[in-house]
This record gives structure tokens, sequence and C-alpha cells, in this order.
């Protein structure tokens, strides 16, 4: 193990209602929803009708650029729905999922035996694929290209996020089975950062190039993990996966099975008891009722973290990668004079200026913070709150600032190849002008996939 | 009926489409300037930071309000010592509020009003950046300055310095300082010489409050910065000598840089360089050279102007070289130049100009040494 990289860059946000270890529910959606939002930039091509009878693992949508990418149905049921907007626009595919669920069998296979050429067929048939995702830029990995390295984080950071330790008790062996078949994909090797404060069940992974991380939020960020490790540079691809579909990917191998089943965390300052349920991706909100109550309009369903989630609303679904769901409250009313209260000890600031920081014993340890966005949208005037929260070398303003202007060179030189959204979550929230810079990064990074394509 | 409601019940008339449309951009301002808005996240993160820039900006003026109080005691004082009166505390103190009350007025009225009237032309919200510059510009100019100058300077600082690049944010220059220079530039008679730094010697002004009395024969109205063995040590740290409305005293300016420091709204690597690099240039001079940082407007710059986020330099080491060359410049054009016997507010407005070159340099050369240390590993 190389030696400890702790980063004192960063923010852990104490928000209420992190989740208790117990699988409270093991939740059977009724009907779930396959939905090409879920991944960036994605053409789909749709291969079933409604009435169609599906497996778990049967296709249901491709990519229509690479059409060998395949994304599966996770339950299995009868097509009852292809769900399109505006100019046709598909949305989603829903499926009505049978009470006894049959697998596609994709055939029990020893690992070692397979080649990169056979690994990479069965991620592709079975609907695994979808799992990497390539920076730069976010976007599901193109099979054609080898990357320079495969890169896991083996712990969050992000509020309320998912302990993997709990989360992944019991499938130490599926993720050693996952890293060996998809090392055989790149000849950098498969990097995987753990906690360097957690003695990790997943310590003990063979054929991986371990590396260890302490710090606050975002050091569980795959992104500053590899800028700290290595930083991709102009021309260069890594894939990013996470340990929960590593995990999905030794079921593949060990069992034959597309089997995407997990412990989800329901967590947030409006779930009732928040706990972990077992679960499918595609599942809807409306499933966890029992976890929010009747009082639907003032909540915020996210899929992922309470930073960098987005948010479904109450009939929207588990995303195809998340393994959090937080719920928040609708922080939509008006608060007098809350900007120039010398306290505000309901409400959570990074920075100094309410100085309640100085009287920590009445403070709360955690906060149920909501939705307000607590102020005005204004210009850049604050120089140094990014980099205080951004452990990257990287210069954050002046990457929002090209991204803004369309200008790809400068947003070469200032690293929007080693960036996504997520990694300039906290720099929005501790935001005093209140720039949207995650959809300011995001729209630069369109912009890149337009003009290199 | 409380505040809310009634607010909730005029809107309408200021919205689109309503008779007060045109004022808009001022509705929304006092709106939001009682309410922290309802409005909620619809994009990335869905939770933010109770912060925004009406609190930064108000901790600003809180910092300067130290400054404000002492050097509107300091203007009464000054007049008393100036015509030998012996006046009570409360007495300096009227005197000063006459003073400085009637700026305030003009730098508010003149500045927020140009202010909400871009706004509304643009149709964004009021930036409250002008809270901060109005309450420094009638801190750093001569007491006695006529307010119809004060008004045009003012003008021509936030419309030119500022709303012509875009408002708060977007100025390259201190609004603050280009009115200053403004005023030093066009009307220099009324902004240097040793008759304007204490109120009422300039031709016999303000006669209601001389009640008939003659100046002093030891009174010589000069700065410490003309006159630097005219005052002790002691004195220009407490600050009762002459010289703009807030630049004296080193000890309120202390109190509000100990707010801006906790705080963390200033960057102490700003205000650390610049005393550096005014102490080594200080060097050169006969006055010892910590003389330089409580002399005139060292200080005061230093905390509250050259650490102006937007017009200082953005990146962590450009702050060191930023810092550094505002204090030397200072002190070069105080020690080398016959004809300014101040720098300050040159050196913070010559290295705005200079910032983003600064930036430049610092990031060009992070970026090839990042390069340089990831070829060695590939």
């Amino acid at each position: 193990m190389s030696n400890n990289i702790n980063l004192r860059k960063g923010l852990n946000v104490p928000l209420a209602g992190a989740a208790a270890q117990t699988v409270s529910k093991v939740v059977v959606p009724g009907v779930v929803a396959v939905k090409p939002s879920d991944f960036r930039n994605l053409v789909p091509k749709v291969l079933v009708k409604v009435g169609d009878k599906v497996l778990a693992g049967s296709p249901v949508l491709a990519d229509k650029m690479a059409q060998d990418i395949l994304f599966t149905s996770p339950v299995s049921g009868e097509v009852i729905e292809v769900v399109r907007g505006e100019k046709r626009k598909l949305l989603a595919v829903l499926i009505k999922a049978d009470d006894v669920q049959e697998y596609v069998d994709f055939g029990v296979r020893n690992v070692d035996e397979l080649d990169a050429e056979a690994v990479k067929a069965a991620l592709l048939q079975s609907g695994l694929w979808p799992a990497f995702i390539q920076r730069p830029y976010g976007i599901v990995a193109n099979p054609e290209v080898a990357p320079k390295a495969i890169y896991v984080s083996a712990f969050n950071t992000a509020p309320l996020a998912a302990d993997l330790e709990f989360a992944l008790a019991g499938e130490a062996a599926n993720i050693q089975t996952g890293i060996k078949a998809i090392a055989k994909l790149t000849e950098g090797g498969v990097h995987v950062s753990f906690n360097g404060k957690v003695k990790s069940q997943l310590a003990n992974l063979q054929g991986i190039t371990a590396h260890s991380f302490t710090g606050k939020h975002p050091a569980g960020n795959v992104g500053v993990q590899i800028n700290n490790i290595c930083p991709i540079r102009k021309g260069e691809t890594v894939w990013t996966i996470s340990p929960v579909m590593l995990a999905a990917i030794g079921k593949l191998f060990n069992t034959g099975k597309y089997d995407v089943r997990r412990k989800v965390a329901v967590a947030g300052p409006m779930v009732l008891s928040p706990a972990y349920i077992e679960t499918v991706p595609g599942m809807s909100m409306k499933d966890i009722k029992a976890f929010y109550g009747s009082n639907e309009a003032q909540i915020r369903f996210i899929s992922g973290d309470a930073l960098s989630g987005a948010n479904v609303g109450v009939d929207g679904t588990l995303r195809f990668q998340d393994n959090l769901i937080t719920l928040l409250r609708e922080g939509n009313e008006y608060e007098a004079f809350g900007w120039a209260k010398p306290f505000r000890f309901n409400q959570f600031s990074s920075s100094h200026t309410y100085f309640h920081w100085l009287l920590k014993c009445l403070a709360p340890s955690e906060y149920s913070l909501d939705t307000n966005l607590h102020g005005g949208e204004r210009a850049f005037v604050v120089s140094d709150v990014y980099g205080k929260v951004l452990p990257m070398s990287i210069f954050p303003v002046y990457l929002a600032k090209a991204c803004l202007a369309g200008n790809i060179d400068d947003m070469e030189k200032y690293g929007i190849y080693e960036v996504l959204e997520e990694d300039f979550a906290l720099c929005e929230y501790v935001c005093p002008s209140k720039i949207n810079i995650q959809d300011i990064i995001s729209k630069g990074i369109d912009t890149m996939l337009k003009e290199m394509a | 009926m409380n505040l809310r409601n009634i607010v909730d019940k005029i809107k309408p008339t200021f919205e689109k489409g309503g008779k007060l449309e045109f004022l808009h951009s001022t509705f929304d301002a006092f709106e939001t300037f009682m309410f922290v808005p309802n409005t909620v996240t619809t994009k990335g993160a869905h939770i933010r930071d109770c912060v925004d820039i009406k609190r930064v900006m108000i901790i600003m003026v809180l910092a300067l309000v130290p400054a404000f109080l002492f050097g509107t005691w300091n203007i009464g004082y000054q007049h008393s010592l100036a015509y030998s009166m012996h006046w009570n505390f409360w007495q300096i103190i009227w005197y000063g509020l006459v003073k400085i009350v009637p700026l305030y007025l003009v730098t508010y009225i003149v500045g927020l009003g140009i202010e909400f009237t871009v706004a509304q032309i643009r149709g964004h919200e009021v930036n409250e950046g002008y809270l901060v510059t109005g309450f420094i510009l009638p801190l750093i100019v001569p007491v006695d300055v006529p307010l119809w100058m004060l008004a045009i300077a003012t003008a021509f600082a936030v419309i030119f310095a500022k709303e012509v690049f875009g408002g708060t944010g977007m100025n390259i220059w201190n609004p603050a300082l280009i009115a200053r220079a403004f005023l030093f530039f066009s009307y220099p008679s009324k902004m240097s010489g040793d008759t304007i730094w204490v109120g009422g010697l300039h031709r016999g002004m303000d006669a209601w409050a001389t009640q008939g009395g003659q100046l002093a024969d030891t009174f010589s109205g000069a700065t410490p910065l003309a006159n630097p063995s005219g005052y002790s040590v002691a004195e220009m740290i407490i600050g009762n000598v002459p010289g703009s409305v807030g630049e004296t005293s080193v000890i309120a300016i202390l109190i509000g840089a100990a707010i801006l420091l906790l705080t963390g709204v200033a960057s102490w690597k700003i205000m650390v360089s610049s005393i550096a690099g005014g102490l080594l240039v200080g060097l050169l001079g006969d006055v010892p050279c910590w003389h330089q940082l409580i002399m005139g407007g060292f200080l005061f710059g230093t905390v509250f102007m050259a650490t102006d986020p937007v017009t200082s330099c953005q990146t962590e080491c450009g702050k060191w070289i930023y810092g550094f060359l505002v204090g030397a410049l200072a002190v070069i054009v105080r020690l080398f130049n016959p004809g300014y016997a101040e720098g300050m507010m040159l050196a913070i407005l010559l290295m705005n100009t200079f910032a983003p070159l600064v930036d430049h340099c610092v990031i060009s050369v992070s970026l090839k040494r990042k390069a340089r240390k990831f070829n060695k590993i590939a």
C-alpha cells in the first residue's frame, strides 16, 4: 500500500438523518424504470415493445452510437409502457415486476480462464458494461478504447452516504472476482482507494494497486483521488467503477446472473427512521412511502447525495449507479432578516461570518438543512472559497469561467478532462454568490463532447 | 398584520405588468433586505451554505464601524483643537456627526441611486457591493471635501469603474479608490495641502462652530506624512491626528482587521505581505520603517482596500505577490516622489491593474510545474 495521502481541503456537511446500519426492508418494486437519463449523453435505442416478457438481464435499451452496449432489465416481468416526452424523446421503459424473479442464465465462469475479449463480451451482453464511467466527460466507457487504468473508490465521504463497509458486507468474494475480471481490460492496473482511518473488509483484495486517503469530503470522490494519484492528461482515458457495481460484476461470473440488488441507504432529515433497504435500481420513490409518510409535497426526493444527486421527484426512480436516497425538506419560505442575524443556530455555515462558530457548545452537531438557496445569485465576488474545499490541483474559478466562455483551449488548460460535476458539489455548497457551478461544468463538458467528437 | 403580509400585498404592484414595474429592482432590493428569499435550489447541490454576499458585505461594514466611530470623534476633536475650544465629548461628537452625515448621505444617495437604476435597466438584482463602497468612501476623503465634488466623484466611480464593466464582481479597480483618485486629480486643491484635513480650517468655513475663535498659533493642520516630526507615536497609533476621516486610528483599524480575519472575509495573506512590503521599503527612509505603517492611509488601505476580493489577485500565491507590491509601491511613492505625500491609493490602483497579470503568471508557472511533475511519473 502506498503512503497515505491526507487531503487537508474539504468539508463534511453535518446533515441530520444518517441511516442506521440495519436493513429495515427488502423492497420488491412493483414497477421499475430503465431510464436513459441515468447515463450522460446516451442516445438510446429501444429493443422491447409493450407487452414483451423480460427476464432480469434481458436487453431493454442499446446505445445507438455503439450498439453492442446494452442496458438490461433489473427484474423479470412485462414491459408495460415506453414513456416518451417532447419530440418523442425516450424517457423511460417501465417494467412490471413478476412475483418470482427469473434471471437470464449467462453461465457460471471462472474468470482466471477468460481473456479480455471474453470479459468484455460478458459485460456488454449482460448490461453491466455501463457500470464503467469514462473520464474525461463521465460518459459510459467506450469498449473500443483501452483505458490507462481503472479507479475504484472504496469509501464514501458525501453527506449521509451509504457506509460501504456495511452495504458491501459479505460481498468481498464477488468484488474480488470483479477485480480479476476488470483487471484484464487495462494494462495500468486497478487502483483502489481506501479510507486511511478504517480497516476495510476489502483491504485484502488481490491484484489491485491500493491507495489510502484521509480527509473530509470530497476525499472519497474518485475524481479527487485520481487527481492526487495521477492526473488525467489530454488524450488519456481512465475508467471508474463503483464497488457496488464491482460486486454485481463478480456475481455475474460467480452465479451467471445479472443481479444488481444492493443495499441502499434511505437517509436525510425528512426520513422517519433512516435505515438501509435492499432493492434494485429503477425502483420508484413511491415504493419507500413507509419512510416518509404522507407529506410528499414538502419533500425533495434525491437519488444520490444531497450535494450532487439528482432531484427525481416523488415519481422518480433510483438511478443505475446510486446506493443512496436522500429526502430533504423543500425550504420555500421566507426568513426575516436571516442574513443579518448574528447567530443562526439552525443553519450550517462553513464560513465564520455567522458567529455561532464561536459558541460550539450551543450549536447542534447535526443540522436539518433544507433546500433554500439562502440568497440570490451574484457574480463571483469572494475569491478563495472554492479552493478551500477542492483538494485537486486545478483552478476551479478559472475553469468555470472558461466553461462559461466556451473557450476549449482554456478548459483544457484548467483541467476539464479531470473533473465531473460531483467534484464541484462542495464548491457550489459553500459559494456565497450562489453560482450553480455544477451546471456550468456540466455545460462545459457538453461543449467538449460536441467539439471533440 | 405582520410585515410579510404587507410585503406580499404590495408585491404585485412592482411585478411585471404592475403600476410600479419601473421600481421592480428597488422593491426587490428592499424585500430581500428584509427577508431571505424563498427560492429553493433548482440545479446542482440541493443544500446550500447560509452565507451569501449580503452577509459578507455586512461583515465588511461591521469591520469599518470602529474606524467610522473614531473618525467621527476625531473630526470634532481636531476642530476643537484647531480653535483652542475646550469642547466636551458630546460637543465633539455632534460636530463630527454634522460633518460626516452629509458625506454619507451624498455617497449613498448618488451611488445607490445609480445602482438601483442600472439594476432596473439591466433587469437584475441590486448588488450589495455598494454598501461597502459607500461606507468606505467618506472615510478616505478629507472632511471638508465639497459635497458636489463628492457627488460627481461617486457617480464617476460607480458608472465608469463598476457598472460599465458589469457591476459588482466584474470591476477591475476598487470603486471607492477610483472616486478618491477622481477627486485627487480633478480637484487637487481640495485633496492635498495642510488646510483640508481638519474641519473648518478652509476659508473660514463652519463659522457657526468656531464661535468666533481664532486658529491656535501652534496648530499646523498638517498630517503626519507631511510633518513626520510633529506627532508622537502614541498619537499616531491612537489616531488623534489630522488626516482622511477614517484612516488615522491604528487601533480602530486593527479592530476592523481582527473582525475581517476572524470571519475569514478578507485575505490575511494580502495584509501580511503588504505590511512586509511596506516595512522592507521603509528601511530606505529617514524615519523608522514601522512608522510608515502607522502614518497616513497605509493601514486602512492594507486592511480594507487592498483586500477587496474582486480587484485583488485570485490565486493564493498571487495574493502574496500582490500584497507585497502594494505595500512596497505605497512606501516607494511616499519616499521618492516629492509631489505626493501619500502613495497608498496609487499603489493599490496600480496593483489592481496588474492583479490579472500576476494571476496569469502564477497559473502559467503552476501548470508548467504540474506538467513536468507528471511527465516524470509517466
